[in-house]
């Protein structure tokens, strides 16, 4: 292993990313957009979970709670045959006729199943006691910020080495360095090092725009925030490598890397927690590398936890970034 | 004169076709060597077998005398065909990384003197016309003053001026005794640079030698060309090999004296008549019955 010889390809390859404008301003200003518009559209009193149609106003006497329900939107529309076809096609979740004391919900429709009981129920006496949580206020915004950074954190990884290495083998790059005294352990550690230091550089950069502009809660340490990331990154990247590793065509490398990263964008919890998901899928989630930097950033910011209590997640990690890493160099070729 | 590299019985398989079938080759030091072929012969295979690119089936590949290894790597300039750059990399960053792969390397300011670098040297690759990159990727595959130099069709795709700059630039190498392996589909290239030449034909070399001596053992006659529209259709009866083309019909005589006095006879026009001599386009039909870019 030459160090000079590493060195010359990761500065060569920081000038080709650093260079390309285009793909650092998405690089930054793709999750800092995401997560503002997540802050701006669930931002205020609360989120509407259910939508109602209302035929008519309720008057005052209706003498039913159920039109002071908090987190239903009341949606006035103008006649039955307009508003029937927005049952029918889950636009709203309930259409009411206060005066003609009626309603319609599709009998498909979970939300209007749990909208009738409401309504059937509201104001009903119960021999339940009410109790009250305490503790810190989450937005939603709060909770997704971290599988944002970690998401973007992993299209960066997945396509910044595996895309890119394929593309030098595709146009003759690989070929070329293998002519030389180069190594593959030289070339590939240079650009595992590239990518790594320059994305954990710009998920910093969008940490801090993205926190300027909506303010998020962060309750544990940035070195360990930076912990985690640096270890997901590595485990990411290795991952990437696999794909890297023998592919000659960029369809092909963006077919893999798009089965790759999808499926943990839907499954990481990303943007809904895993909670109630079926128990299989729960554990098909935990193989995944952006679960364990979910929940491990998740517990950092949003709990305040140190190191210790996130050690499992950072185990799984390491052990996927090794096992990653030796499966790639094992496949690895320059053709 | 002492050999630099030299292959034995090699052969190459890939998949059930036999790309390379039994080749020997020695490569003289300070000789420019010239591998021909048309497409499918087995010639860029027998040059990545050469650069130790791939791996032979059978054969031995031997760098002075000893197997391809570190040394061979450090000894040897590539320039491929097409080689992709680093986007957004200048010229001088280009050649600063590839020399920093080396332990022995050219000063930039020579390099960029010998192979006309300054125009563009600080300009993004990206932005480089194909005469200026094939100078820049000739730059790189000096860049670490190699013994051996293996130029892989160099000026494919050049016009005819950056064609003949390429040669004197190549010329310049030789006469720093270099010893180089040309691979091309231009015969007057090869016939220009080339101290020795092998044709190679269906994974077989069919034919080796001095470019002059290899014409003059094959050929003895020379080729009178004349425009088709000059030459009577039907042919007259005439005692000459005539060989109609296109665009031209061609006459191969060892006398032109008495050529031209039987075209007279027969009141055909030479008012166009153009003489030349055999060239290795010519040999090559000979010997394999294709054209060279076939």
């Amino acid at each position: 292993m030459s160090f000079k010889r590493f060195w010359a390809v990761f500065v060569c390859r920081n000038r080709e990313f650093l260079r390309d404008r285009s793909t650092m301003t998405w690089n930054l200003l793709f999750p800092v957009s995401l997560i503002a518009g997540f802050a701006v559209a669930f931002s205020g009193p609360g989120l509407a979970l259910y939508k109602v149609g209302m035929l008519s106003t309720v008057d005052g006497g209706s003498g039913n709670d159920f039109f002071q329900t908090r987190y239903i939107q009341f949606i006035p529309v103008a006649d039955l045959p307009t508003a029937l076809p927005k049952v029918e096609r889950h636009q709203l979740d309930m259409l009411v006729d206060p005066a003609g004391r009626r309603y319609w919900i599709n009998e498909e429709s979970p939300k209007g199943y749990v909208l009738e009981r409401i309504l059937r129920g509201a104001g009903a006496q119960t021999d339940f006691n009410k109790q009250t949580v305490s503790g810190r206020v989450i937005r939603y915004v709060d909770w997704v910020a971290p599988g944002i950074l970690a998401m973007n954190m992993m299209f960066s990884c997945l396509f910044g080495v595996g895309y890119v290495i394929v593309r030098y083998r595709k146009n003759g790059m690989l070929k070329r360095l293998k002519a030389t005294p180069l190594t593959p352990l030289e070339f590939l550690s240079a650009q595992v090092a590239s990518r790594l230091w320059l994305i954990l550089a710009t998920t910093a950069l969008v940490f801090a725009g993205t926190d300027g502009l909506i303010g998020f809660p962060m309750h544990g340490s940035y070195l360990d925030l930076f912990t985690v990331f640096l270890v997901g990154a590595i485990s990411l990247i290795s991952l990437g490598l696999i794909v890297a590793a023998r592919t000659t065509s960029e369809e092909v490398a963006a077919g893999l890397l798009n089965a790759l990263s999808w499926p943990m964008t839907f499954l990481s919890g990303v943007w809904f927690s895993l909670e109630g998901v079926h128990p299989v899928l729960q554990q098909c989630a935990q193989l995944a590398p952006l679960t364990h930097i979910i929940e491990a950033a998740r517990a950092v910011m949003i709990d305040g936890v140190g190191l210790a209590a996130i050690s499992g997640h950072l185990l799984a990690l390491t052990a996927m970034s090794i096992g990653f890493m030796a499966v790639g160099a094992w496949l690895f070729r320059w053709e | 004169m002492t050999v630099l590299l030299e292959a034995r019985h090699l052969i190459k398989h890939f998949r059930g076709v036999q790309a390379v079938n039994g080749i020997d080759l020695a490569l003289p030091a300070g000789r420019c060597f010239g591998l021909l072929g048309p497409n499918g012969a087995g010639k860029t295979t027998t040059v990545e077998l050469l650069e130790g690119i791939q791996e032979p089936t059978s054969g031995t590949i031997r760098y002075r005398g000893e197997p391809l290894g570190p040394r061979f790597r450090q000894d040897i300039g590539i320039m491929f065909q097409s080689t992709a750059l680093q986007d957004y990399v200048t010229g001088r960053e280009n050649l600063r990384m590839f020399g920093s792969f080396y332990h022995r390397t050219l000063p930039l300011a020579e390099l960029s003197e010998a192979c006309a670098l300054g125009e563009f040297l600080d300009r993004d690759t990206r932005k480089l016309s194909g005469g200026q990159r094939q100078r820049l990727l000739l730059a790189i595959a000096l860049v670490n003053d190699p013994e051996l130099i293996f130029l892989d069709e160099p000026t494919t795709g050049l016009d005819p001026q950056a064609r003949r700059n390429f040669w004197e630039l190549i010329h310049q190498i030789k006469g720093r005794g270099k010893t180089i392996l040309l691979t091309t589909h231009y015969m007057e290239e090869a016939y220009h640079l080339c101290d020795e030449i092998a044709i190679m034909d269906h994974g077989r070399i069919i034919a080796q030698g001095a470019p002059r001596e290899l014409l003059a053992a094959h050929f003895d006659d020379v080729v009178l060309q004349l425009p088709l529209a000059d030459f009577p259709n039907p042919a007259p009866p005439l005692s000459l090999t005539v060989l109609r083309g296109r665009d031209t019909v061609e006459i191969f005589t060892a006398n032109v004296d008495a050529a031209i006095q039987e075209l007279r006879a027969r009141d055909i026009s030479l008012a166009r008549l153009q003489i030349r001599p055999r060239t290795l386009e010519d040999l090559f039909l000979e010997l394999t019955g294709r054209e060279l870019r076939a």
